[in-house]
């Protein structure tokens, strides 16, 4: 009989190996199912690659996917360090997208250096009240957030098909459900060749590192992470800590969606969240919670993307690829925490004593 | 007209049932499982695929079940065995099965020499209404009770063999004492590993015939991505709203399926909504029932009380 038994402390090397053995392995499985399908696993990531970094262009493009990412998985930091299940990244991407697009359509006169503030700021409010109406329900009443989270997700997501289809239809669009797309004024314009977004990404990994790192703000997010009866018994104000982060992990992804809006789609879509509030969740936990970690997954996850829509047009797969193997990549990872905490032991003791009992 | 809006509305509710069934199995042993969208979408998948190579709608429901236990198996090594959080486990399930489900369409659409994947003839007329003489051709009761999938009957069947085996035997009890409280349960010699497996594996298989009625029934026999389109996400709600009792999660789905295809029966003289907000519905719903069902002062005694927390022997 196998029985599990808790390790001694490892060292930091030994858990980077750890994690790092558990990614190779998740790309050789995941290269295992390439394999299965009559594909050579070795070339698509080949071209993974090469997608991601063969031209100007293409590095432009796999930092233009990252943007939203690293964004929503900022937001999402936030929340799970205090052990918050937020995983309505996607209805307050959408929220604020949908805040922001107000003033982009109804506000197109006025000069960029007002309306990209107001757009920043409505995309703050939008995501930060989806995300605040949760957090209300749990603190007053317990209601799970998992699930509600959840539903928000959704209730966002046919808020714009009701806006695409009424209100903010496109009357010039010959009878297709589109919004209109947002006069130059409202566009984030480019830096580098890649929408500026890309800086307020940057900015905002320091300031959430500083803020979960450096302020009492974020020390109090990770004891309410740790124990909430610690951190009321140390006299913290467990639901104003609660309903505060999750205004902030709210309206961070609100950033994300406004950015996407208004650097990379110039309109609103109901595709505008696209599943990155889900990717992000991935992201966020592989980086361990950690924004600078956030940066590096993101970027990989980015390549995996762009490259995956290169390994789309010239091997006929399509991009879910990329879904499949960030799952694969987590999911070995997730496995590989336990050979970092437990380890396995054969149970002799107890054999001998069974052999013992029977004897006697 | 009030008739085929039932009928319909049981139609629409035969996925929920499965999901809410499944879930409710793995809640039971104290795994929350937000997997249940990704176990959907790879039954629906293998259920599809089979269903269409081998033209047998037997052969479509063993593969999704099938399918769905192996799904479910990722998430029992991932939190039984390894002990990994349940949270993340099961939305990566998801994240994963939604996305290889997709792929596995795209690659096959990509060799299909029609361009579309399309159901044979046979399974088709295998998974329509039954037609029981005599008996389907009273009038009402006919089409109320004797008309449907065989999908819809083997739901019910489900659920109602659960609720049997959570109540009437041994082994039911000593699934729900794990689920209370895994380490009594194992001192009193109940193999917790083994039934957690087994539970978890299960209701990942009821899960993915679930998710074969998405993709055999919903869109007409055709292949589309994303068919399984969040109603996993409701079946995990609708637990709750079900208080982890099987035959409950039968009228939970049946009052989301009529939500789900209200919009088609409300004469448009009585109100007139765009079909997006009635698309909302289900979900405002959930929502609502949500905080309701946790305004209530009293805390809720189905629910499992170990419910997300891992058990690790060497703790007790």
């Amino acid at each position: 009989m196998l029985r599990v038994i808790k390790t001694e402390e490892k060292t930091a090397k030994q858990m980077m190996i750890i994690r790092l053995a558990a990614f190779v392995l998740a790309l050789a499985a995941g290269g295992l199912f390439i394999l299965a399908l009559g594909v050579n696993p070795l070339k698509v990531y080949g071209t993974i690659l090469s997608g991601a970094f063969r031209s100007k262009m293409a590095v432009q493009a796999t930092i233009k996917v990252m943007i939203p990412m690293l964004v929503a998985a900022l937001g999402v930091t936030l929340a799970f360090k205090m052990k918050f299940w937020n995983i309505g990244g996607e209805g307050q991407i959408i929220m604020g997208a949908v805040f922001a697009t107000y003033f982009a359509l109804y506000h197109a006169d006025w000069p960029f250096f007002i309306l990209f503030p107001v757009m920043l700021i409505a995309g703050i409010v939008g995501g930060g009240l989806w995300a605040l109406i949760p957090a209300l329900c749990k603190v007053r009443f317990g209601t799970n957030e998992t699930l509600f989270t959840l539903m928000l997700n959704y209730i966002a997501l046919y808020l714009v098909a009701y806006l695409q289809e009424g209100p903010w239809r496109d009357p010039a669009a010959n009878g297709f459900p589109k919004i209109p797309s947002f006069a130059a004024s409202a566009t984030l314009p480019k830096v580098l060749g890649v929408q500026m977004g890309w800086i307020v990404a940057l900015v905002l990994t320091v300031i959430v590192f500083v803020y979960m790192r450096y302020t009492k703000h974020g020390y109090e997010i990770s004891v309410v992470g740790q124990s909430q009866a610690t951190a009321a018994y140390a006299g913290m104000n467990v639901s104003r800590i609660v309903l505060r982060t999750m205004f902030l992990s709210g309206a961070v992804a609100g950033i994300c969606g406004m950015l996407q809006v208004s650097g990379s789609d110039k309109t609103l879509t109901t595709g505008v969240a696209g599943g990155i509030g889900f990717t992000a969740i991935i992201i966020a936990w592989l980086a361990q919670l950690n924004p600078f970690g956030s940066l590096v997954v993101a970027f990989l996850f980015a390549i995996l993307e762009k490259g995956s829509s290169v390994v789309q047009s010239d091997f006929g797969l399509s991009t879910d690829c990329a879904d499949v193997l960030q799952g694969i990549i987590l999911f070995f990872v997730l496995g590989c925490e336990f050979f970092i905490r437990y380890r396995f032991v054969r149970d002799n003791a107890r054999k001998a004593a069974a052999v013992k009992g029977g004897e006697g | 007209m009030l008739l085929k809006f039932i009928v319909a509305a049981i139609g629409a509710s035969t996925p929920l049932l499965f999901g809410t069934v499944g879930e409710t199995l793995s809640e039971k042993v104290g795994h929350l499982n937000l997997g249940v969208e990704g176990m959907m979408s790879i039954g629906a998948c293998a259920g599809f695929m089979v269903g269409m190579m081998t033209d047998s709608f037997l052969w479509a429901i063993l593969a999704a079940f099938g399918a769905g236990v192996l799904a479910a198996l990722i998430y029992a090594v991932l939190t039984v065995t390894f002990m990994a959080d349940q949270n993340v486990s099961g939305l990566t399930l998801t994240i994963f099965g939604v996305g290889l489900a997709n792929f596995i369409g795209i690659f096959m659409l990509g060799h299909s020499p029609s361009g579309t994947l399309k159901l044979p003839d046979g399974i088709t007329a295998q998974m329509r209404g039954v037609h029981i003489p005599g008996l389907s051709d009273l009038p009402v009761i006919g089409e109320l009770l004797f008309s449907y999938s065989p999908f819809v009957y083997i739901g019910i069947v489900i659920a109602i063999l659960c609720t049997v085996f959570m109540r009437k035997t041994k082994a039911g009890l000593n699934v729900q004492a794990i689920g209370h409280n895994p380490a009594a349960a194992d001192a009193a010699g109940i193999s917790v590993t083994r039934w957690k497996y087994t539970m978890i594996l299960v209701g990942g298989g009821i899960c993915g015939i679930g998710g074969a009625y998405c993709a055999l029934i919903i869109n007409g026999g055709v292949w589309i991505s994303n068919n399984v389109g969040g109603l996993g996400w409701i079946a995990v709600a609708l637990v709750i709203f079900a208080k982890w009792k099987p035959l409950y999660a039968i009228w939970g789905s049946f009052v989301f399926g009529a939500l789900r295809v209200l919009k088609y029966y409300v004469p448009a003289s009585v109100i007139q909504l765009p079909t997006a907000l009635y698309d909302m519905l289900p979900f405002v719903i959930t929502a609502l029932i949500l905080v309701v069902s946790s305004m209530r002062k009293k805390r809720d005694h189905n629910i499992p009380g170990s419910l997300g927390v891992n058990y690790f022997r060497e703790e007790r």
